[in-house]
């Protein structure tokens, strides 16, 4: 093998990763340390979890949520998993076997809701019955589900992985909608309201190619595979177009977002009070909605009464 | 050397040496959406790969 000529810029060690946003390269043991600061840095300015309280990690079996999760343990915050099985066919079956692995292997507690054993229908029947793209049910689902569960076993807050990446292509399509009500609501902390619990997400300092890299070097196996509905979404998209611009330009996402959050959200506090004065509870469910019945009882309603789907059928049409 | 690639897995075989961003750069692949690992361990951009190294391209973006 051959050395490479890249130090540590901390330790003048062999480097095993370049960042260039940060215009440094890092060993494995300075890069961990760079990653447990910017994730301390999040919790604390933006103040994402307060002593004592109970976490839930929402867990995939993906690169950010057992980050996330690994990382909330670096940093002395105990939490527990949640795993909602989506009925994705083999990858939601192979996705369950690396949140397991990596709980059991840790002796942590991960609690695992099925959609279609629970609730009647998994994603590619919502899909098909609802005739919306897969990632609205399965989002919407989610997000319920991480409410409920946290309301059932009396957590504080829900921990998401979401990473820069992620904030930065959601803000880059609502700013190209010029959509208020979401950008106003696009903050790294949800706080609690109604007996719903505080939302929050700790990875929003890390890039997703710092999180797979703090998966790597860590040793922590997830799943690497893209989900087959995921294929082609508009999100991904918006991911591309905002790499092509970090190329040229590195550090671009970070501000774009981190900018946002400091300079923008603080100017959108009234169309956010606005907001949440407009929501009130779901009749059957007792969920935040805007209409009668919410959207998620509504969604069981529907996709729930449709013949079963296989995934290769969305999948396919999603192509 | 031996370059595997992933969504949708399939395998390389590529002469070398080579630099990694130039590998990358050879397969159209884009340095902010992928890590390199060598042999089980990351390399940055500018490490060289041997001929007799096994290398996975893995790709960091994910759409949910």
């Amino acid at each position: 093998m051959v050395a490479t000529g890249s130090k540590c810029r901390t330790c003048k060690a062999p480097a095993i990763i370049d960042l260039p946003r940060h215009n440094a390269k890092f060993c494995a043991e300075h890069f961990q340390e760079l990653c447990r600061r910017q994730v301390a840095k999040a919790i604390e300015h933006w103040k994402m979890i307060e002593p004592g309280d109970r976490i839930l990690v929402a867990v995939s079996g993906g690169k950010d949520s057992l980050a996330v999760w690994d990382l909330l343990h670096e940093l002395g915050h105990a939490a527990d998993g949640l795993y909602i099985g989506l009925g994705i066919g083999d990858y939601s079956d192979t996705s369950a076997v690396y949140a397991r692995d990596f709980a059991t292997a840790r002796g942590l507690k991960l609690i695992e809701v099925s959609l279609r054993e629970e609730y009647g229908y998994d994603i590619p029947t919502a899909a098909r019955a609802t005739r919306r793209v897969p990632c609205s049910s399965c989002g919407l689902s989610k997000r319920h589900l991480f409410d409920k569960a946290a309301l059932d076993g009396g957590y504080d807050v829900v921990v998401t992985g979401h990473n820069l990446d992620d904030e930065a292509a959601v803000l880059f399509g609502n700013t190209l909608r010029w959509d208020i009500e979401y950008l106003a609501r696009q903050l790294p902390v949800l706080p609690a309201r109604d007996g719903l619990p505080r939302k929050v997400k700790p990875l929003v300092r890390l890039s997703e190619r710092e999180t797979a890299a703090w998966c790597v070097v860590r040793g922590i196996d997830y799943m690497v595979e893209e989900c087959p509905m995921a294929e082609g979404n508009r999100h991904l998209a918006y991911k591309a177009a905002l790499n092509a611009v970090e190329r040229d330009s590195p550090g671009t996402k970070a501000a774009f977002y981190l900018n946002f959050v400091e300079r923008m959200v603080p100017l959108l506090a009234d169309v956010r009070a606005e907001t949440v004065a407009s929501v009130g509870t779901c009749s059957r469910c007792g969920s935040p909605t805007t209409g009668e019945v919410c959207a998620f009882c509504r969604l069981v309603d529907k996709a729930s009464a449709h013949e079963r789907v296989p995934v290769e059928l969305i999948a396919r049409r999603h192509r | 050397m031996r370059v595997l690639l992933r969504n949708p897995r399939r395998e390389l075989e590529l002469d070398g040496p080579r630099r990694v961003d130039a590998l990358l750069a050879s397969l159209d692949l884009d340095r902010e959406a992928h890590l390199v690992i060598r042999n089980g361990t990351l390399v940055p951009g500018d490490a060289q790969l041997d001929p007799d190294d096994v290398v996975e391209i893995r790709p960091v973006i994910s759409g949910g």
